[in-house]
């Protein structure tokens, strides 16, 4: 353990030391070459001047073109190639997707995704939001409706697996979604091996993650409505609902949008939830796990997953081009 | 106010009272059914509910006697005496001999069995069997009895997991894999935010405005060709393509453009003058950067550190394509993964391994709780 540790611990300093001295050793070398001594500009300042930007920048550049700029040019590449990259097969690969049921499976399940997931985050969100601001407990109830953010899919996935554990009919059962299911005399069920409500049964997972990240914002955003509007309207006679529908909604309504969409992202990459709970099984496949699956089914078929990237890099452009620009206006307006 | 719309009001309250409390139950209870379940005994965690962790459960179990060869004279009569429990709390409710009569006899009282023999069985498992003859069966007698099993609470499952489930490894795995995909992106994004903010060179407002739309790119786009360009790197130099520098220069790349973009905001909106007067006393841009700039930037780069240590400790995906399965590479999140298919139904196994894996980002989460808050709604709310 201890051998393990050091271990552990030689690798992180070495790797973050290199990158200090990266920075600390390259403006060293800089000012030591270009070192100006009389305190006037002169053609060596001009120097340096010019390469200590790019000095700055190099690191961040350079894996930037390594990680995302190549990546993205050679994906669209390959998904015109066949599954070993070499020969060229025209849309072949796009044809292929299109006529696959399960590729039209996971298109499916994820537009089921898309309209359930951000929609019912951001109701309980806002329902949280609202509640605990009235309430002298609101503070202890929104840090635990939060914490699941911390959690990871794959741990949010045992958590949830087993609520939705099953055992035969004739033996208790430990899930305490059956359990609860038994109370009211039913039969207890595999939930996550029913077709069409499986599906449903993972969003949950997503939706119980996403509300903490929703009411964080609407909290603060709620907060940001002047309170003389609100007690104009209550003098007024309208009651804590109307005042919610008509005062508060409209009020934050570009938050409420900046939330759907950021769980709308979050959703079209949804990948670590399918592949613990299910791998796709039982028609609950989703794009960002197929993909990962033709990365390595049959010694990976690069042609297949470049096209299914590319579907949900297109889903995902437009919602996040959008997102940016109103953020931008928004630090504009500030 | 008059008296009826007070009461109106206190109903409202009421009902936005129990409306949020059953809402928060619903959302912790799943983990606070996995964390109860963590500490159970692994027998009773398999057996019955983990809500009915703390009532105690009936058990009907049997134990044999001892043999003829303990017996002993006392006052005349042959006498075997003994245990029947080992200590650990049961508590023996009735006893027989007969498995159909399990309820014949309650815990205290004296039996006589069909040979005129006495047997007396106390709560505690303590028996004392009497008899004129010698006894001279083979075996020792089953003795079938009910059992009150009090709730048990320990740290065996921790204590499996950790030392022969590789947890543990995998735990220290991820500490290596997060710490640098943490402190590397963040160095990396401080500098190159603060030449977009504060240095001159051509090219500057078109370079940013590209890095900032490389946040659109979908981690997805990248893997395909990083996989095999990981590969063929391996290949030509000889060395694993599979590896922790790896795997932290692919999370750098990948939190950069979000690094960068939150960064530069947050540095360009520091007051122009401090930045000016410092040149004019004649300090470097590496200067202004580390002794003025970076202190000033404290709360932007805790939020964004909090940030990507989440994601890089609960990633599941980066840490699948660029390190492998074996012991001294699998982070937790793969090594749950691996459990939920190889240990399925041994619940004490992932019940207390889930718990391992989210111990770390909780703790992060309710200590730094205001920054993270802060870097969420910085980046959603107009303020």
């Amino acid at each position: 353990m201890a051998g393990q540790l050091l271990d552990a611990l030689i690798a992180v300093v070495s790797g973050i030391g290199v990158c200090v001295l990266y920075f600390a050793g390259s403006n060293y070398l800089l000012e030591r070459i270009f070192s100006n001594e009389k305190g006037f500009s002169s053609s060596k300042d001009q120097w340096r001047r010019a390469i200590q930007p790019w000095l700055f920048l190099a690191p961040a550049l350079f894996l930037l073109s390594v990680y995302l700029v190549y990546p993205v040019f050679e994906t669209i590449r390959l998904s015109f190639f066949n599954f070993g990259g070499f020969d060229f097969v025209g849309l072949k690969n796009y044809i292929w997707a299109f006529g696959n049921p399960e590729f039209m499976q996971a298109i499916y399940n994820n537009l089921l995704w898309l309209v359930f997931v951000p929609t019912l985050s951001v109701v309980f969100g806002l329902l949280v939001a609202v509640l605990a601001d009235k309430v002298f407990w609101g503070a202890i109830a929104k840090s635990l409706i939060f914490m699941p953010m911390a959690i990871s899919f794959v741990g949010a996935s045992v958590i949830w697996k087993f609520v939705y554990d099953y055992r035969g009919p004739e033996i208790e059962q430990i899930g305490i979604l059956n359990a609860f299911v038994m109370l009211f005399g039913s039969e207890p069920q595999a939930w996550i091996t029913l077709p069409f409500w499986n599906n449903f049964f993972l969003m949950v997972i997503l939706i119980w993650i996403q509300t903490g990240f929703a009411m964080v914002i609407f909290s603060a955003a709620l907060r940001g409505i002047p309170e003389e509007s609100l007690e104009a309207a209550r003098i007024d006679g309208a009651n804590e609902i109307q005042i919610f529908f008509k005062i508060m909604i409209p009020q934050i309504v570009v938050t409420i949008m900046v939330v759907w969409t950021t769980i709308t992202i979050i959703v079209l990459k949804i990948f670590d939830i399918v592949l613990a709970m299910t791998n796709g099984q039982w028609h609950t496949e989703v794009l960002a796990n197929l993909m990962f699956d033709w990365m390595f089914r049959g010694g990976g078929d690069s042609g297949r997953g470049s096209v299914i990237a590319l579907m949900i890099m297109i889903a995902v452009i437009p919602i996040m081009v959008w997102n940016i620009s109103n953020f931008r206006k928004e630090e504009e307006g500030r | 106010m008059n008296p009826l719309s007070l009461k109106k009001l206190s109903f409202a309250k009421i009902l936005n009272s129990t409306g949020l409390l059953v809402l928060v139950l619903l959302w912790i209870l799943p983990t606070v059914g996995l964390l109860v379940s963590s500490f159970r005994d692994k027998d009773q965690l398999a057996l019955s509910g983990w809500w009915t962790a703390l009532s105690t459960a009936e058990r009907n179990e049997f134990r044999r006697t001892g043999i003829p060869d303990e017996q002993y004279k006392r006052d005349g009569r042959y006498v075997i005496s003994g245990k029947l429990l080992e200590p650990g709390g049961k508590i023996i409710q009735t006893f027989s001999t007969n498995f159909r009569k399990l309820t014949a006899n309650t815990a205290g009282e004296t039996a006589i069995f069909k040979d005129g023999s006495l047997f007396t069985l106390q709560e505690n498992g303590d028996y004392e069997w009497i008899s004129a003859v010698p006894f001279k069966h083979k075996r020792g007698k089953r003795i079938f009895y009910v059992a009150k099993v009090p709730p048990t609470f320990s740290l065996d499952n921790y204590r499996e997991v950790l030392a022969s489930e590789g947890v543990g490894q995998s735990f220290i795995n991820t500490l290596k894999v997060t710490i640098p995909a943490t402190v590397i992106p963040i160095m990396i994004a401080s500098f190159a935010a603060y030449a977009f903010a504060w240095m001159k060179f051509p090219g500057r407002q078109f370079l940013f405005v590209f890095v900032v739309g490389l946040l659109v790119v979908p981690l997805q786009m990248s893997l395909i060709p990083l996989l095999s360009m990981y590969n063929d790197i391996g290949n030509y130099f000889g060395v694993a393509a599979k590896s922790y520098p790896g795997i932290w220069l692919a999370h750098t790349g990948f939190g950069l453009p979000l690094a960068i973009y939150l960064l530069r905001n947050y540095m360009g909106s520091l007051p122009r003058e401090i930045i000016e007067s410092a040149k004019i006393d004649g300090a470097t841009h590496f200067q202004i950067f580390t002794r003025l700039v970076l202190p000033l930037s404290v709360p932007a780069l805790a939020s964004f550190c909090i940030f990507q240590f989440l994601w890089v400790w609960n990633d599941l995906l980066v840490a699948l394509v660029f390190l492998g399965k074996k012991d001294e590479q699998i982070v937790l999140t793969s090594k749950l993964r691996e459990l939920l298919g190889s240990r399925g139904d041994n619940w004490e196994i992932l019940t207390s391994s889930a718990f391992i894996s989210i111990v770390v980002p909780l703790l992060v989460f309710f200590a730094l709780q205001r920054y993270f808050v802060r870097g969420l709604v910085t980046g959603s709310v107009k303020s």
